[in-house]
């Protein structure tokens, strides 16, 4: 019996690992080792070069760039996103567990969810142009035409505009989170401190926030992740792409040109292992942070 | 709350590390996956068939022939029907043709893996760059089909029937290794029907350009629009520009990555001039944001009058240009009289590329492919098929072609044995990356012509330091 038990399990379990092992970990081992090379992308042959294409990344501009925008992103995009999904959650708490015009409300704010990121920015594209677009013609509507501007075209608010897209799509999924994380707190919570006093703000900052502490944790490693990539949305919404001159440049766009437009698959390969290592080192702070906290309490 | 929590396994520095460590263990022996197909050079290629007049490159009859074409805005019509003909020369060959969107994504593992086909159209959106194709020695050469006899036109070889440029276009290092199907030429566009209601007169010189372009300004078009989300499109004019004041040799030293090349007097003249066009205000507001399809829309609603574009302009827009627009290709104006090239000239590069790839079974069946396919009737087809002005001498003759594709055809006769072209685009991507963002900013004033070029001399000089990439010279 245990014996055939052990049979049944390695059954299930082999050709899962097996193909894990082929088609996740071992493209990533095959990065590692790319990264190392020169492999042009289009021949059967590599040379070693060692930590070359490593070395060659401090001095490229072009991804210097890159990096800078991914960490403005990643101060902005997580930070901005978890704030307006706990107020919108807040919010639609706030007006009454189960009501309708509440879940109409949870309905709206998660539809951007359901779209491809692709179709977000060209949309979002439309919207930014700067003769025709929504956003201009809106602010001409109401006589601000003189704060129209060409979104995607000035270095200042190019990458405004792409975090702002990145923002709007993803603040609708941790609105939902959120509420369903809030719901889950007890009443008699909320009820004790009513009656101690606090108002909405008291019973956000000391019942709320602090029981949702865990879920907004999360939130920030998913969301970090997404700022570090933004491949998507820069390359199909920006001028250049990438644009104007850098200003929107992400390291994906980075890595994609310089594996697909110029055959250097060792060099963009050393971009993503560098990628990798910056989002496995967000995940650990991220989490540990927490396990810190928790230990001081 | 926290009780449930607490066991929660996280991840620490020490398994961190651990995990790397085994990555890296793990790597080289996974790793060699994807370079595997290389060492073996055994050359699987078929025997050759003794070379005759009627065979004048050897074909083995009964040897099966790949084809892959990209299969775009020109559909693949034209190549299946070269596939025909040579099915009809050699009944024993099985033909397989693929028409594909992605030509590189498809044959980047045939490449790596050593069993490309026979012919590779490499073209479109997601094609290999050509350099590093052939920097791996993936290109076969293609100097005894360029020797051949051509096919349809007795007494001549096949590099006599091109139009002027294509082999070049097509050599690296010496090599022709690829062969370009279309010709397409840059120059700026404006609508016939719109100029004659107007009565304005095509500028031959940049000063009756800029005097054109106030009077269009004052009548409430905007003189000029142009492709600013892709900053290559206005490129285009200001490097014709600059090859007209400095003739070939301003163009060489760009390509041969010379010291200094960026700041000859030419291209800081031509710089200035486009400087001059966004500082005057003759660029349509907000063209910097605008797609290629969003520009040259508003150009054909008669928003801007003119717009710079390659030949393939006329095409992209059936359907968006209004009947009666009758749009035309004008020559970049001369900068002023001590030009070297001729107004006439004009900036001209065959695409489409066709290549033999070096480890293909049946090379000598793929290049007798293209012999047939560079053929003079098999170009009319395609040029009366496509409005597009194919690579071969007269294919158009005796057509009646549209205003556009007419304009076109007159502007190459026009310029006879002066058209010209930069190679550093297809031989030197990065440069090229560099060279349009430099453009975008000095449209959009936020760098001066001074700046423009100091900052692409820059880019060039690191490149020429870089021995990792393969320099070309001409």
């Amino acid at each position: 019996m245990r014996h055939g038990r052990w049979r049944f399990l390695l059954g299930a379990l082999v050709p899962a690992l097996v193909l894990h092992v082929v088609f996740v970990l071992s493209p990533y081992a095959q990065a590692f080792y790319l990264s190392l090379t020169d492999w042009t992308g289009v021949a059967g042959a590599a040379h070693y070069v060692g930590a070359g294409n490593y070395a060659r990344l401090g001095g490229d501009t072009l991804f210097l760039d890159a990096v800078r925008n991914n960490a403005v992103m990643l101060l902005v995009v997580p930070a901005v996103t978890i704030g307006l999904g706990l107020f919108l959650a807040s919010a639609l708490h706030r007006g009454g567990r189960g009501s309708r015009g509440g879940s109409a409300y949870q309905i709206v704010y998660f539809f951007p969810q359901l779209l491809s990121l692709v179709v977000i920015a060209v949309l979002w594209g439309f919207v930014y142009n700067p003769n025709t677009g929504l956003l201009n013609s809106g602010l001409r509507a109401i006589g601000l035409g003189g704060l129209a501007h060409s979104w995607l075209a000035e270095p200042r608010f190019a990458l405004v505009a792409v975090m702002a897209v990145l923002i709007w799509s993803s603040v609708g999924f941790y609105v939902v989170l959120f509420r369903a994380a809030i719901d889950a707190i007890p009443l008699e919570l909320f009820e004790a401190a009513k009656l101690d006093g606090a108002g909405d703000w008291s019973s956000f900052r000391h019942v709320i926030f602090p029981l949702l502490r865990e879920n907004v944790r999360v939130a920030f490693v998913y969301l970090g992740i997404a700022a570090l990539d933004g491949f998507a949305v820069v390359q199909v919404m920006t001028v250049g792409p990438g644009g104007p001159d850098g200003a929107t440049e992400v390291i994906g766009l980075s890595l994609y040109r310089n594996a697909f437009t110029y055959g250097r698959f060792g060099y963009a390969s050393a971009m993503g292992v560098a990628l990798f290592f910056a989002t496995l080192t967000l995940a650990l702070l991220a989490l540990r942070s927490g396990r810190e906290e928790r230990h001081a309490l | 709350m926290n009780s449930t929590t607490q066991a929660r396994p996280y991840p620490n520095r020490r398994t961190l590390l651990k995990t790397a460590v085994s990555a890296s263990i793990a790597a080289p022996l996974l790793g060699a996956c994807v370079t595997s197909g290389g060492s073996d050079d055994s050359g699987a290629a078929a025997e050759g068939a003794p070379k005759t007049a009627d065979n004048p490159l050897g074909v083995k009859a009964d040897a099966p022939l790949e084809v892959v074409v990209f299969k775009g805005g020109y559909g693949d019509e034209y190549a299946t029907r070269a596939e025909a003909q040579y099915a009809q020369k050699y009944p024993q060959a099985k033909i397989d043709h693929k028409g594909l969107q992605k030509v590189g994504e498809a044959m980047q593992p045939r490449f790596v893996a050593g069993n490309p086909p026979d012919v590779v159209d490499n073209t479109g959106a997601g094609r290999l760059d050509i350099a590093t194709l052939v920097a791996a020695g993936q290109t076969g050469d293609l100097s005894d089909l360029l020797d051949a006899p051509a096919l349809d036109q007795p007494g001549k070889k096949v590099r006599d029937t091109l139009l002027p440029g294509v082999v070049d276009d097509g050599t690296f290092g010496g090599k022709p290794v690829a062969l370009n199907f279309t010709y397409t030429v840059w120059g700026l566009w404006y609508s016939k029907s719109f100029f004659a209601e107007r009565g304005w007169q095509y500028p031959k010189t940049w000063a009756e350009m800029l005097t054109l372009c106030a009077t269009i300004k004052k009548s409430g078009v905007a003189p000029w629009t142009y492709q600013g989300k892709y900053p290559e499109y206005l490129n285009d004019p200001l490097l014709s520009m600059a090859a007209k004041a400095g003739g070939l040799d301003l163009i060489k030293a760009v390509d041969n990555l010379e010291p200094g090349a960026w700041k000859q007097p030419g291209l800081v003249q031509a710089a200035t001039a486009f400087a001059e066009l966004a500082g005057k205000g003759y660029l349509l507001a907000g063209s910097e944001a605008l797609s290629h399809t969003e520009a040259q829309a508003a150009w054909c609603q008669r928003k801007a009058a003119f717009i710079p574009c390659g030949s393939w302009l006329e095409s992209e827009q059936k359907g968006v240009a209004p009947a009666g627009f009758d749009m035309v290709l004008g020559t970049v104006p001369a900068g002023g009289p001590s030009d070297r090239l001729p107004v006439t000239a004009v900036q001209a590069a065959s695409s489409e590329s066709f290549l033999v790839p070096t480890k293909a079974t049946n090379p000598a069946g793929g290049r007798e492919y293209l012999r047939i396919l560079f053929s003079k009737a098999s170009a009319t087809a395609f040029a009366q098929a496509n409005s597009t002005l194919p690579a071969v001498a007269g294919a158009t003759d005796g057509l009646t072609l549209s205003s556009g594709l007419g304009s076109v055809r007159d502007a190459v006769t026009a310029a006879g044995a002066d058209t010209f072209t930069y190679r550093f685009r297809t031989w030197y991507a990065p440069l090229a990356k560099a060279v349009d963002d430099a453009t975008g900013e000095l449209a959009n004033k936020r760098i001066s012509p001074a700046d423009w070029s100091t900052r692409i001399q820059k880019a060039a000089d690191a490149l020429a330091k870089d021995t990792s990439v393969q320099k070309y010279t001409r």
